[in-house]
């Protein structure tokens, strides 16, 4: 039946076909996406600047400029892919990994912690999209174990520097020393740490600009802080700690930066909010075992990368069934 | 039809789903137009899902309007009949905006045409009794459908008498008339709901008669306040219920309005059917209560030619089997900036690149895209931000499906339940990455090995 159609197809000029859907939502974009997360970030850029001055200037500007030279030199030069530095994803790497840095770590921590979180944390994944832990914290992983002196507790503290600069960091105290701190500059971020975790408010604002923005979920912040408060209100009552309430435990540290900016990082989480919800979970537990029970005063760099692991699995468990129903099995 | 139904127990709505720019205001406000009766039409004997037609003259042979030119093979298929008065041309072949080479009837006009008011009036105009559907039988009523080669107008174009015909396993309760036309442009079934509402309503009634229904319900998106009201006016003491959901794509899928309207949710794989419901689109409820009433075979529809790229965009209520070229002049051609001319609406219609393809049962539209409107293709890596799942209606994950399908990762695929897929492309117009997804996802099912 079937012959070749007698009509040659009249030829219309710049009339092009292309499998359907033919429009497509223009107005949100992966780097629109990134661009909403360093928009998020400046609150706490800003805080950061407060408290630490050119030093966070310095930190940071070191660490982009470094992931956006480690971006091009094994992305483009090395695996010669098309040049993906427009993405802003980079950028969003270097800011992340900068603000968590403490104010003294020596220039090369951080271009060494930048070309280890592009290099080891993306690129040898696949680049953008295929990295199983986020890039910042591997980053800072491979640098904290690198050279534990210079980023260990006693690195945050100098007593050449006047003002919160020569007091040790608000967990540290309340874990080795029993010390106190007060609440509310800890959450203004008038306390010593890494450079933008200090403040909760800067880290609350731009959090809820992300949110807003959907640059990030708030399923993953929601269970974090949710399982932390619990658990810190169990530690609480049990004795463990005790100069470490339930808002210390909340404000101070990176709970509040990692909460927000690290775990919500779309690639590195699962992908329905019921995963999302157990992997915000998992995050807290790991935080707060690391916080009460290990020699470090805080936790969450390694909480993410070890939630990060646990990203397939829950992806796994987590496979949603279609509205209808599975899918029949044929007989 | 005794049970009136008051409240329905759908929400009006369901869950995720997207809201693209409707841009129906550039035709929604045209009244449909009779095109005028062309030289000839090339009628395809394949309109619908199931076995062609077989060819029923010879050429040269004599036929009027309404004559039979191919006969159904089977129980799911469809006869085709003429639109003119002429002789038979030939018997040729043509290609579909599907891409399937096809059997057509090409018939040249000869002698005296109905045309203009009096075209309307055959197909829409006239009086439509709401109490005539007691005075078939059913069997009467599938009939009348099936040789009148209704075949559904919405798109999928499923002969309508396979529907409405009785199966004793599964019993139906609720015709359900399909009115909401959630394609972006589209705006053939407003104006059909609008100025012939009275055959709806009439058709509906025969429809819920054949099926043994004993409600009748018509959703429609309730950014088309006219057609609310005009069904509404229309509905008399029948019993009809004309219930207004909310707008939202893809509203009209059958799925979709099923669980908005009634509140039950069709299992995967499964029909409507299957939860005692029948669906049928506006226009094809238009044309059962022309087919049962009249005697006179689905020859015409209405189909809206709209988009940027079309200089005058309208409604038309054109024959079965006239090319797109001459629908597309008759709204004034298109513009130089048109750079894609799609068959239907702009998520699931296909885009054409043969203007001399004729239009057929299922054709809603014919939308002209420019530069501005299309896709772009600049794809980047998904960073896996889930806004595919927030929008896919059917509750999948359309990321993996897209990348298993383009890795051919088919464990992958069914773990994720590819089959489930629609193809209704919320995933595609949302995603930030410009992933093909929707196309991804086609290509995987049609190459998943079979189990």
């Amino acid at each position: 039946m079937a012959a070749e159609p007698q009509s040659q197809p009249a030829p219309l000029a710049g009339v092009h076909v292309a499998p359907g859907p033919h429009v497509q939502d223009v107005s949100f974009t992966t780097r629109r996406m990134m661009a909403d997360v360093l928009i998020g970030l400046a609150p706490v850029m800003v805080a950061a600047l407060a408290v630490f001055g050119w030093y966070a200037v310095l930190q940071v500007g070191i660490c982009i400029c470094s992931c956006l030279a480690a971006e091009y030199l094994f992305h483009s030069r090395l695996r010669g892919k098309p040049a993906t530095l427009g993405d802003l994803s980079a950028v969003v790497t270097g800011a992340i990994l900068g603000l968590s840095l403490p104010w003294s770590a020596p220039w090369y921590v951080g271009v060494i912690g930048s070309f280890a979180a592009i290099g080891f944390g993306k690129v040898i994944f696949g680049g953008l999209g295929m990295n199983l832990f986020n890039p910042a914290m591997v980053g800072r992983a491979f640098v904290m174990i690198s050279f534990s002196v210079v980023l260990g507790a006693g690195a945050y503290v100098s007593a050449d520097v006047p003002g919160v600069l020569s007091q040790a960091t608000p967990l540290t105290a309340g874990k080795m020393t029993a010390t106190v701190t007060e609440l509310w500059p800890l959450f203004v971020g008038n306390v010593n740490g890494s450079l933008g975790e200090t403040s909760a408010i800067a880290c609350l604002l731009g959090g809820l600009w992300i949110l807003v923005r959907r640059a990030g979920t708030w399923d993953v912040p929601l269970a974090v802080v949710g399982t932390v408060a619990l658990l810190a209100a169990a530690a609480q009552l049990g004795g463990i700690h005790p100069s470490l309430t339930v808002l210390h435990h909340l404000l101070g540290g990176s709970l509040l930066f990692g909460a927000l900016f690290i775990a919500t990082d779309p690639v590195t989480s699962p992908l329905t909010w019921k995963g999302r919800l157990i992997f915000g979970v998992f995050i807290g537990v790991f935080i707060m075992v690391i916080r009460l029970f290990s020699g470090y005063p805080e936790g969450v760099m390694f909480a993410v990368l070890l939630a990060n692991a646990t990203v397939p699995l829950i992806n796994r468990w987590t496979v949603p069934t279609p509205l209808g129903g599975p899918v029949p099995v044929k007989k | 039809m005794s049970a009136h139904v008051k409240t329905l127990p759908g929400k009006g709505t369901f869950p995720r789903g997207i809201h693209p720019d409707e841009a129906k205001e550039l035709s929604a406000g045209a009244a449909i137009e009779v095109l005028p009766p062309p030289a000839r039409v090339e009628v395809p004997l394949q309109q619908h899902i199931g076995a062609p037609a077989t060819v029923a003259v010879k050429p040269r042979d004599p036929v009027t309007m309404g004559s039979v030119l191919g006969t159904a093979s089977g129980f799911v298929s469809a006869p085709v009949h003429s639109p003119l008065a002429g002789k038979v041309a030939k018997l040729g072949v043509t290609t579909l905006p599907n891409g399937r080479h096809l059997p057509v009837v090409a018939v040249a006009a000869e002698g005296e045409q109905l045309a203009g008011r009096e075209l309307w009036d055959d197909i829409f105009g006239g009086d439509w009794p709401l109490d005539r559907a007691e005075a078939f039988t059913p069997e009467q009523i599938v009939a009348a459908v099936r040789d009148g080669g209704l075949v559904g107008q919405g798109g999928a174009a499923f002969p309508t008498h396979v529907k409405l015909a009785r199966n004793e396993a599964k019993p139906v309760d609720t015709v359900l008339v399909n009115g909401c036309e959630c394609e972006p442009y589209l705006t053939a079934d407003d104006r059909v709901m609008r100025e012939a509402p009275a055959p709806i309503i009439a058709g509906a009634l025969l429809a819920a008669r054949a099926a043994g229904a004993r409600q009748v319900v018509i959703g429609v998106e309730d950014n088309k306040p006219e057609a609310l009201a005009a069904l509404r006016g229309a509905t008399g003491a029948s019993g009809v219920v004309v219930q207004a959901v909310k707008t939202k794509y893809p509203q009209g899928g059958e799925r979709q309005l099923v669980l908005s309207a009634l509140g039950r949710i069709v299992p995967t794989g499964g029909l409507p059917l299957d939860v005692g419901v029948v669906v049928i689109n506006v226009a094809t409820a238009a044309a059962i209560a022309r087919a049962v009433l009249r005697g006179k075979p689905l020859t015409h529809r209405v189909l809206t030619v709209t988009g940027p790229g079309i200089a005058r965009p309208a409604n038309v209520l054109v024959p079965i089997g006239v090319s797109y070229q001459e629908v597309i002049a008759h709204c004034g051609g298109l513009r130089p900036e048109a750079v894609r001319v799609v068959s239907g609406g702009p998520m699931m219609g296909l885009a054409i690149g043969d203007l001399a393809t004729p239009i057929t049962k299922g054709t809603s539209g014919i939308l002209v895209l420019t530069e501005k409107e299309v896709r772009k293709a600049e794809e980047t890596a998904c960073v896996r931000c889930g806004r595919c799942a927030e929008s896919c209606p059917l509750q999948l994950v359309p990321t993996r499906l897209a990348l298993a399908s383009r890795h051919r990762d088919w464990t992958v695929a069914r773990r994720y339940h590819i089959q489930a897929c629609v193809e209704c492309g919320c995933c595609s117009f949302v995603c930030p990455a410009a992933i093909p997804l929707t196309q991804l996802i086609r290509m995987g099912k049609a190459m998943l090995p079979k189990e």
